[in-house]
């Protein structure tokens, strides 16, 4: 009796999902492509506009004008080695500024103490608006890449202090007793409870901080620089080329978002246990 | 054989929630705990399990002192507390971490089979039922064999008719190694169906009050008036141990008995 129950759970099992999942995959293609109507639309409508001689494009140069600044900086290399340098710039701040964090932020979220003697002085610190910090950075780092990093850095240091230490301070104690009851070492402890259980958190942290991260690598870029796709703003503005700066910013948009993707795709296999209705 | 010597807890807070319990429980009997709310039960429990050590007086497993978690001691809680980012088969295996793989594999599928959820191994805590976290829980404690489980209400979250079904299940599964099992509930029958001895508990500081022995053969029927007899005594102790709650007349002591109405 169990066999046969078995094969038709089994087969059951098989067909069903297949279905949905096929309908599922169209769905997930198609919801995308809905965020792209109001976009795709108006940059439509715009090129029409001056196609049509309605307006001159100028100052707003239509998509036409953006996509082919875009193909002559590629080919020239410029978009390349700005965007690399860009680039360079946010992972060396990030990865500092995460690094301090994680260990500050986790300090502070499992010891009391230790939350007593830093957090107060951090607040203080996060009150302060980053960017004013940029002319004692460079009185103390100069003008070239030190200081650009270490404003990176500080951005990218708040939300994830913030988010490692609440989330170690909201581990589950129960969790935690049941490690304790399974008699964990104190590295068990952390490798099998802790780590998992501030993970969708840190995640969460990481990707505000990157989100900072961009953001302060454009406003240290824009402070001066002799390359980066902060430097292609001012350089267009400059020489009063609005196509150029549409296309450092479509380049700041497209390496941003892929940025903040690729932490979502690398984190996605460690946190199929959420619960889906977070992940949609 | 499990000791308890004068086993007291006062807690940080200057509560003396047990005032000196003493007890012998033998290799492989069931004890069941019951007693008014907040008179100690899970204190109790949570001393003999080495998780919230007694301030005063022993635990011996075997004349070994407990004083932290042991390996011989298993844990089932009022809440499955899966781990939700193990699957199923994980949770189960959560006590075997320094185990072989295969061995870990083999002894994980033969539990799950045994609380009836062998198909369920790779599933995610977050798609069972209530009562089917709290099998893959009891599974889990049971996993790495202890010859103590502990057990604070754990089905008290349940509905009645999944309750009686775990009763079972849980008979059966000790029936396998014959651990010993000490069993704090709320509900009478469910202390008189599995224990071979009932331990009512009296509050302020928790002490045991009466003991019954329940000597029916297994399986136990509910309706039957032997059954019926044991469950008198036993709800005779409980109110006397209540009215003894009563006595303090510091209106604290009503509020615990009005609580207990419900049996
Ligand atoms: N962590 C704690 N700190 C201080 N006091 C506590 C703590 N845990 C329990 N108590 C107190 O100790 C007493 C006994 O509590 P305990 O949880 O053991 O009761 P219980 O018999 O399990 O009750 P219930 O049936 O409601 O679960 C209570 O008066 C409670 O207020
Ligand atoms: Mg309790």
């Amino acid at each position: 009796m169990s066999l046969v129950t078995m094969t038709i759970a089994a087969e059951e099992r098989g067909a069903v999902p297949a279905e949905r999942a096929a309908s599922r995959k169209w769905a997930r293609l198609a919801r995308p492509v809905l965020g792209l109507v109001l976009p795709v639309m108006l940059a439509v409508a715009w090129e029409f506009v001056v196609r049509m001689g309605w307006a001159s494009g100028r100052l707003a140069p239509p998509p036409s004008v953006i996509f082919q600044e875009f193909v002559d900086l590629a080919r020239s290399g410029d978009l390349q080695r700005n965007t690399l340098v860009t680039l360079g710039r946010v992972a060396a701040g990030f990865g500092c500024g995460v690094a301090v964090a994680t260990i500050v932020g986790a300090a502070a979220g499992y010891s009391p103490l230790i939350r007593r003697l830093l957090d107060p002085s951090l607040q203080a610190l996060r009150a302060i608006p980053s960017i004013a910090w940029v002319p004692l950075f460079v009185l103390w780092l100069g003008i070239f890449e030190a200081s650009k990093i270490t404003l990176i850095a500080v951005g990218v240091f708040f939300p994830v202090y913030l988010g490692v230490m609440g989330a170690i301070q909201s581990v589950d104690r129960k969790l935690v007793e049941v490690g304790r009851a399974f008699r964990l070492s104190d590295v068990q402890m952390v490798r099998r409870i802790l780590l998992p259980a501030v993970l969708p958190a840190y995640v969460i942290a990481l990707r505000s901080g990157l989100g900072l991260g961009w953001m302060f690598v454009a406003a240290a870029e824009l402070l001066g620089a002799s390359e980066g796709l902060g430097y292609l703003l001012l350089d267009g503005q400059e020489l009063g080329k609005p196509a150029e700066i549409v296309a450092a910013i479509v380049a700041f948009a497209v390496v941003g978002k892929a940025t903040d993707w690729l932490i979502a795709l690398a984190a996605a296999p460690f946190l199929r246990w959420e619960d889906v209705v977070r992940q949609e | 054989m499990l000791v308890l010597d004068r086993v007291s807890k006062t807690y940080p807070n200057g509560v003396h929630a047990l005032g000196g319990v003493s007890v012998e429980v033998d290799l492989g009997e069931i004890v069941a705990v019951i007693g008014g709310s907040g008179c100690g039960k899970s204190t109790l429990l949570r001393a003999v399990s080495g998780l919230d050590p007694a301030s005063e007086g022993t635990v011996l497993l075997d004349g070994e002192r407990i004083t932290a978690p042991h390996e011989k001691i298993g844990i089932i809680f009022q809440e499955p507390r899966l781990l939700p980012w193990l699957k199923v088969a994980g949770n189960v295996g959560f006590g075997l971490g320094d185990r072989p793989r295969q061995e870990r594999a083999v002894r994980v599928a033969t539990a799950l089979e045994r609380v009836g959820l062998a198909d369920k191994a790779t599933m995610w805590p977050r798609e069972l039922s209530g009562g089917q976290a709290q099998r893959v829980a009891i599974a889990r404690a049971l996993v790495p064999r202890p010859q103590l489980l502990l057990l604070d209400e754990p089905f008290s979250a349940l509905d009645a008719f999944t309750r009686t079904d775990l009763q079972d299940h849980l008979l059966n599964l000790w029936a396998d190694a014959k651990p010993t099992l000490i069993l704090v509930t709320h509900d009478v029958d469910e202390a008189i169906v599995l224990a071979d001895r009932v331990m009512v508990m009296c509050p302020r500081p928790g002490r045991i009050f009466d003991a019954i022995a329940v000597d029916l053969p297994r399986p136990r029927d509910r309706q039957s008036a032997a059954f019926d007899f044991v469950k008198r005594r036993v709800l005779a102790a409980l109110d006397r141990s209540l009215s003894r709650a009563v006595q303090p007349a510091d209106g604290e002591g009503k509020a615990s008995a009005g609580a207990a109405l419900w049996w």
